[in-house]
């Protein structure tokens, strides 16, 4: 390179060795990548959790009209509420108080994005976690109770942050909660069994 | 740099022996004896060594605690009953850590205040306060998965809370957070993963970072009630003439600090280790029940500020935010404060009034934080929200170009 062979030894030829830190620091980071992949993927929920987490089956003969059977589902309660033709009425007249009156920014199946947000009207199937932070809406059917106010139409109470819903899962004006109260998916078999985590379409489970 | 402490002692035997592998000696003239401080240090600069005392309880009584705690859904809860019942003075490490998780809050959240009050985040001393914010975020997430390890009621349902707000992030929320519980629910598998991060993973990285905060602090030293740099006005031996050894002078004084703190701390170990409720909650005496939420959700009062403003805030992503927000404040003070000096005792009555409403501000959070969410207290928790934010947001405009009075060239002993 140099006409003098003392110094061309001594020389160093920087961006041969810049090019080649990068190229080692670059692969280097490349691995790291994908020896981080197993870290964070070992986070993710186990087969085991997955396989428990399969749907479940519920006797909807149990449940008596006006009445609330509670239910684990994927580690979350499951509320199914068998409605009343009163209760029904109930829900009629308060759509102006309401955040999401027709569940627009809401989640839920399609299917049950209706006014009464159900398949069958007499049965309201709801995930029973606030959609503010994952608290249990007590069950306050009651319409009228002393401490939530004489236009109280009934539905759910949450205790720890005072979020209102009626008996729809709509959440009312001046919840902290700024979503209805989330549905899963569920579908009815023949049978008359209802069946939590696989929808109407569905043949096999999800 | 010459002078009488400067002069290391000339050893022979097993001393020359070990001085000459491991430079004992040099470290202890650099570090202590060696080391000037400033002389004017008040009640305040206890709060960074009861810190450390804090740390070292919390690691000594872990570590016992972890020979007899058994993680799991199923074991947990037992396993903290048998503690308490059965394993000979199990009861005094558990009240001893438990008591000690809330006594480091207290030192520390006494150490960030002084800091204020002094102006000790200032150049140049930024990044010191940074390792000191990383050790407090650090220190946060200890005590949160600390929390659930007992597998309480409480456990459970505050864990519940504080992951769910991470499924408040828009499009990744709902699936980071079934990553961190590694379920579909607060489960088995987030209990043993709190419990690794919270015993090995968590400790070690407070270590390094109390390690990082003390380097930072000794390489500029510390900063005095006076705000004055004292190794700009040294002596014929280069020493600053404010200053004195820090070893013999303030590990005694120190010693004294910690034996009061001991004292105080003993009282309530023995006489009060739940403080009613406030440091460890009633529900918690219940094991975890997924089908059933305590009453009233409310984290130990150490998260309670931060608590109030999230529920001030009618929308939970916004409340989130505000949240975040609130911790972040804290972050970029150094960058806020546009005072050219440092101490309270010499900036305006306004600079005094604002820092005294953003005391009483965190105060009154931390006490409507332990209050349902209901009525006045959600109105009190707006207005001290917004008080607590104005501080921080409006400094930059207060504090530029406010009228000091004159720093003096030398600290004072004098006090105000």
């Amino acid at each position: 390179m140099s006409d003098t062979p003392a110094s061309a030894a001594d020389e160093v030829d920087q961006d041969r060795r810049g090019f080649l830190t990068f190229a080692t620091v670059a692969t280097g980071a490349v691995g790291a990548a994908f020896v981080a992949v197993p870290f964070i993927a070992s986070w993710s929920p186990s087969e085991r959790a997955r396989a428990a987490g399969a749907p479940v089956e519920v006797d909807l003969a149990k449940i008596e009209p006006g009445q609330m059977l509670t239910i684990p589902y994927r580690k979350k309660p499951m509320y199914i509420v068998h409605r009343t033709p009163q209760m029904l009425e109930h829900l009629a007249g308060h759509d102006s108080k309401l955040k999401d009156p027709e569940s627009k920014a809401s989640e839920q199946p399609d299917y049950t994005r209706n006014a009464l947000r159900a398949v069958k009207p007499e049965y309201l199937v709801l995930e029973g976690t606030c959609t503010h932070l994952g608290c249990l809406p007590k069950a306050r059917f009651q319409p009228g109770m002393a401490d939530l106010g004489a236009d109280w139409p009934g539905g759910f109470f949450c205790p720890c942050h005072g979020s209102r819903f009626d008996l729809a899962g709509r959440v009312f004006e001046g919840s902290p909660a700024s979503k209805n109260l989330r549905i899963p998916v569920y579908s009815f078999r023949d049978d008359g069994m209802l069946v939590i985590g696989v929808g109407p379409s569905e043949t096999g489970a999800a | 740099m010459a002078g009488d402490n400067d002069a290391l002692p000339v050893r022979t035997g097993f001393l020359g022996w070990l001085n000459k592998r491991l430079p004992v000696d040099a470290f202890m003239r650099d570090q202590l004896t060696g080391y000037y401080a400033p002389k004017n240090f008040n009640f305040w600069y206890y709060f960074g060594v009861l810190s450390l005392v804090a740390l070292v309880l919390q690691l000594v009584t872990g570590i016992f605690l972890t020979m007899h705690y058994k993680v799991g859904e199923a074991t947990a809860f037992d396993s903290v009953e048998y503690i308490m019942r059965e394993v000979p003075y199990g009861w005094l490490l558990r009240y001893m850590h438990s008591t000690g998780a809330s006594a480091f809050f207290i030192v520390v959240y006494l150490h960030m205040f002084r800091a204020m009050l002094y102006g000790s985040y200032k150049a140049p001393r930024e990044l010191l306060w940074l390792f000191g914010m990383a050790i407090y975020l650090a220190l946060m997430a200890e005590a949160f998965m600390g929390y659930v390890l007992p597998w309480g009621n409480m456990s459970f349902w505050g864990a519940q809370v504080i992951v769910n707000l991470f499924g408040t992030i828009p499009v990744v929320g709902p699936g980071l957070v079934d990553w961190i519980r590694g379920d579909y629910g607060i489960a088995d598998a987030t209990l043993n993963r709190f419990f690794s991060l919270h015993v090995v993973a968590v400790p070690l990285v407070l270590l390094l970072l109390v390690a990082l905060h003390l380097v930072a602090l000794r390489h500029n030293g510390s900063n005095n009630p006076d705000g004055i740099e004292i190794k700009e006005k040294k002596g014929p031996n280069g020493k600053p003439l404010d200053g004195i050894p820090f070893h013999p002078y303030y590990t005694v004084k120190d010693l004294v600090g910690v034996g009061a703190f001991l004292i105080l701390f003993a009282i309530v170990v023995f006489f009060v280790p739940t403080f009613g409720g406030l440091f460890l909650e009633n529900p918690n005496f219940e094991p975890a029940n997924p089908l059933s939420t305590p009453e009233h959700i409310a984290p130990v009062w150490y998260f309670t500020p931060f608590y109030a403003i999230l529920r001030a805030v009618p929308d939970q992503r916004t409340g989130a935010v505000l949240m975040a927000l609130s911790i972040i404040c804290f972050i970029v003070l150094p960058w806020l404060d546009r005072s050219p000096v440092k101490s309270t005792r010499y900036r305006p009555l306004r600079w005094k009034l604002a820092l005294a409403i953003f005391a009483v501000s965190f105060v009154a959070l931390g006490y409507l934080g332990l209050k349902p969410a209901e009525g006045s207290y959600v109105a009190l928790a707006r207005i001290f929200t917004a008080l607590y934010f104005a501080f921080f947001f409006l400094m930059p405009f207060y504090t530029r170009g406010e009228s000091t009075s004159r720093v003096p060239d030398r600290v004072t002993l004098h006090h105000d």
